[in-house]
């Protein structure tokens, strides 16, 4: 993403995708996913946009939005590795795995790295548990991993 | 024009199902060959996926695990005519697909199509029983359907084991006329993917037996709530809705026949708690996913305020059976008051890792040691972790309890959505302790303070525990601090987290001893 569209973009794009859905039983959810689908993450300048439009206070949508684990506050890397923490594919390994990523990308869970490449997240269970430890790359998924199996998909995304 | 059968299941493109076909089909063109690759679910031996077959005249032969390079010695070696009398001179080689112990073993009722069949075919769906359980229960009494999921004996697969026919009863006899089935497809737990294959692998079933349910209850709307972590079962579920809706099996009139009947299908936003029926609900409504005090009950007061039933996948996609073989047919599998077939879920640190659904009352052990095959590494086994992230670990002691509803609690557990992780003798049962809090503290809903609080409390006290401070003074804290979140929590999540806590504490003391500290010479 080399432009971030202007504000008034934003409050006209915001506006047609409730106009969209807005129909939907409980269309918030939705709403919230199509607006991150746009823009890679939930700006702060949608909330009051949807409130109005859905009839809701703001900190009502604020409070839906910083629920749930998939709404981001600010744009991803180029690419998001999510990397499986839950219990199956720990007993496979998967803890010694994202140490190893972590060093090799000097980032921690939830961060970014430096180039703006890759972005770093816990995920707790892909449902691969029977090929663990597993992983999902930019919404593919890869399983039996290891350090190296990790590496040379990360250098495949980020060449 | 020979048939090639490779799965699409997430868990098979994950271990390169997708470059396998690829390859296929540019050998194909290259060597001038005549076949159909066709993408299914998978079969659950997910151990040997990608897990090709060859369809012949005396049925399919599998070949696996497939890697893209071995595509074209496979070919050399014959692969195409697998029934040759002289068989096939490649280590890939496993014979007729059936034949395999780990799927003749297997009792197939609610995954007797997957991984046979192209799971957006309806001609296929149709061509292997499909709809014929819809096509009874259109024809009945509401009350008649009721009563036969009822004699069924079939029970919530989502975990807490309620009488699914008790569930529909309820909603039928709420007056109101709006009324909606929800399927609970938000599969957050670690060791099981019993929906996410099923979605995947024959997703009309699901849609089957939610027109059903719908048929049953009175209701008209139908909502599916998949996990954003599943975007290949979203895809798949939603394409399938499409298409039932087009052949006029969902619509105005089910199956062009009986009362209207539809489906939405929704995402989750990442939130673990919204596999609890009452935190999905509010999640649908377009609210945070908190927990709702019950009662009233979703059956009364659900989605919107109107009666609703809640149901998980599994308990749904076994409804089409039981209409069209009878309830009798169900019933008589299992054993005890767990009746039926319950799907399992192999996972983790295991030989044979996949699902194998079978008749209740295996032991723990017969599904550890024979089915499973012990462990991955090949060390021996050391804890079994059985129903997701709130299930308690097993120890070997305690492979004797038969894998059905009543044994598990007795034995202070429970089977939860039935799926098994094992782990080898290098787990550290404190660390998966204090994992137990510390996901129970990163998925709170926060509404009740005995989950919300007593989890981050947990981390600390475990870890105290891990660094030798006051150890006896603070397993009894623990212990404790469990009861209180087993009492005094709203739903599962706090009120479930203490069976792996107090599980590894019970079972494993010795990981609970502090590593003794080298002592400074003198």
């Amino acid at each position: 993403m080399d432009r971030h569209p202007g504000k008034s973009d934003l409050a006209t794009s915001v506006a047609a995708i409730v106009a969209d859905l807005k129909h939907l039983e409980g269309p918030l959810l939705p709403i919230l996913h199509a607006v991150q689908e746009v823009f890679g993450y939930v700006p702060e300048e949608a909330v009051p946009i949807i409130a109005a439009d859905l009839n809701l206070s703001r900190a009502e949508v604020h409070g839906v939005v910083t629920f749930y684990h998939d709404y981001r506050h600010q744009p991803a890397g180029r690419h998001v590795l999510k990397l499986c923490r839950a219990e199956a594919c720990q007993a496979m390994g998967a803890d010694r795995l994202a140490e190893q990523v972590k060093i090799h990308l000097g980032i921690d869970f939830h961060e970014t790295s430096a180039d703006g490449a890759v972005t770093l997240e816990p995920v707790f269970c892909l449902g691969l548990c029977s090929t663990a430890p597993a992983a999902m790359l930019d919404g593919g998924v890869h399983g039996r991993l290891d350090a190296s199996a990790l590496d040379s998909l990360l250098a495949e995304v980020v060449a | 024009m020979i048939r090639i059968f490779i799965p699409r299941d997430a868990a098979a493109l994950a271990v390169g199902a997708d470059r396998v076909a690829t390859r296929l089909a540019q050998e194909a063109t290259s060597r001038g060959l005549d076949l159909a690759i066709v993408r299914t679910g998978s079969r659950g031996l997910h151990w040997l996926e990608p897990l090709v077959e060859v369809e012949t005249a005396k049925g399919r032969y599998a070949f696996g695990p497939v890697n893209a390079n071995d595509v074209g010695a496979l070919l050399d070696a014959g692969f195409l005519h697998p029934d040759a009398k002289e068989g096939i001179d490649h280590p890939l080689f496993l014979g007729p697909t059936e034949d395999i112990p780990f799927l003749k073993d297997q009792t197939r009722l609610t995954f007797a199509r997957c991984g046979i069949i192209d799971p957006l075919s309806l001609d296929d769906y149709r061509a292997h029983g499909g709809l014929s359980g819809l096509a009874k229960a259109v024809a009945l009494q509401p009350e008649a359907v009721v009563e036969a999921v009822t004699r069924s004996g079939l029970r919530g697969r989502g975990g807490a084991g309620f009488p699914t026919g008790i569930k529909w009863k309820t909603v039928l006899d709420c007056p109101d006329t709006r009324k909606y089935i929800v399927c609970n497809a938000d599969e957050g737990d670690s060791g099981t993917f019993a929906d996410r294959m099923i979605m995947e692998g024959d997703p009309f079933v699901v849609i089957e037996g939610m027109a059903i349910a719908g048929l049953a209850t009175r209701a008209t709307k139908g909502f599916v709530y998949i996990r954003s972590e599943y975007p290949h079962a979203i895809d798949t579920m939603t394409k399938a809705v499409d298409l039932a809706r087009q052949a006029g099996i969902l619509g105005p009139s089910v199956l062009r026949r009986g009362p209207s009947f539809d489906i939405e299908i929704r995402t989750g936003a990442g939130a673990y708690v919204c596999g609890e029926e009452t935190a999905l609900l509010n999640s649908l409504e377009g609210k945070r996913g908190v927990v709702r005090a019950k009662p009233p009950l979703p059956a009364h007061k659900g989605l919107f305020g109107q009666p609703t039933v809640v149901n998980n996948v599994i308990s749904l996609a076994s409804v089409p059976v039981i209409l069209d073989k009878g309830p009798e047919h169900y019933r008589d599998f299992g054993m005890g008051r767990s009746r039926g077939t319950i799907p399992i879920q192999i996972a983790g640190n295991a030989r044979h890792g996949g699902l194998y659904e079978v008749g209740f009352g295996l032991t723990l052990g017969e599904i550890v040691d024979r089915v499973a095959g012990g462990t991955a590494t090949g060390r021996p086994v050391k804890a079994v972790q059985v129903g997701g992230p709130l299930g308690a670990y097993f120890p070997r002691a305690l492979f004797d309890t038969p894998f059905e509803y009543e044994a598990f609690a007795a034995a202070g557990g429970l089977i939860g959505h039935a799926g098994i992780t094992i782990f080898d003798d290098t787990a550290d049962m404190l660390k998966q302790a204090r994992f137990a809090m510390e996901f129970c503290a990163v998925e709170s809903c926060g509404k009740c303070t005995p989950c919300r609080i007593g989890s981050t409390r947990g981390v600390e006290v475990v870890d105290r525990i891990g660094q030798g401070i006051e150890p006896e003074k603070n397993l009894a804290l623990l212990s404790d601090l469990c009861n209180t979140m087993k009492f005094g929590s709203l739903c599962a999540l706090g009120g479930f987290t203490p069976y792996p806590v107090m599980s590894a504490v019970t079972h494993f003391p010795d990981d609970f001893v502090p590593a003794p500290v080298a002592e400074a010479a003198e």
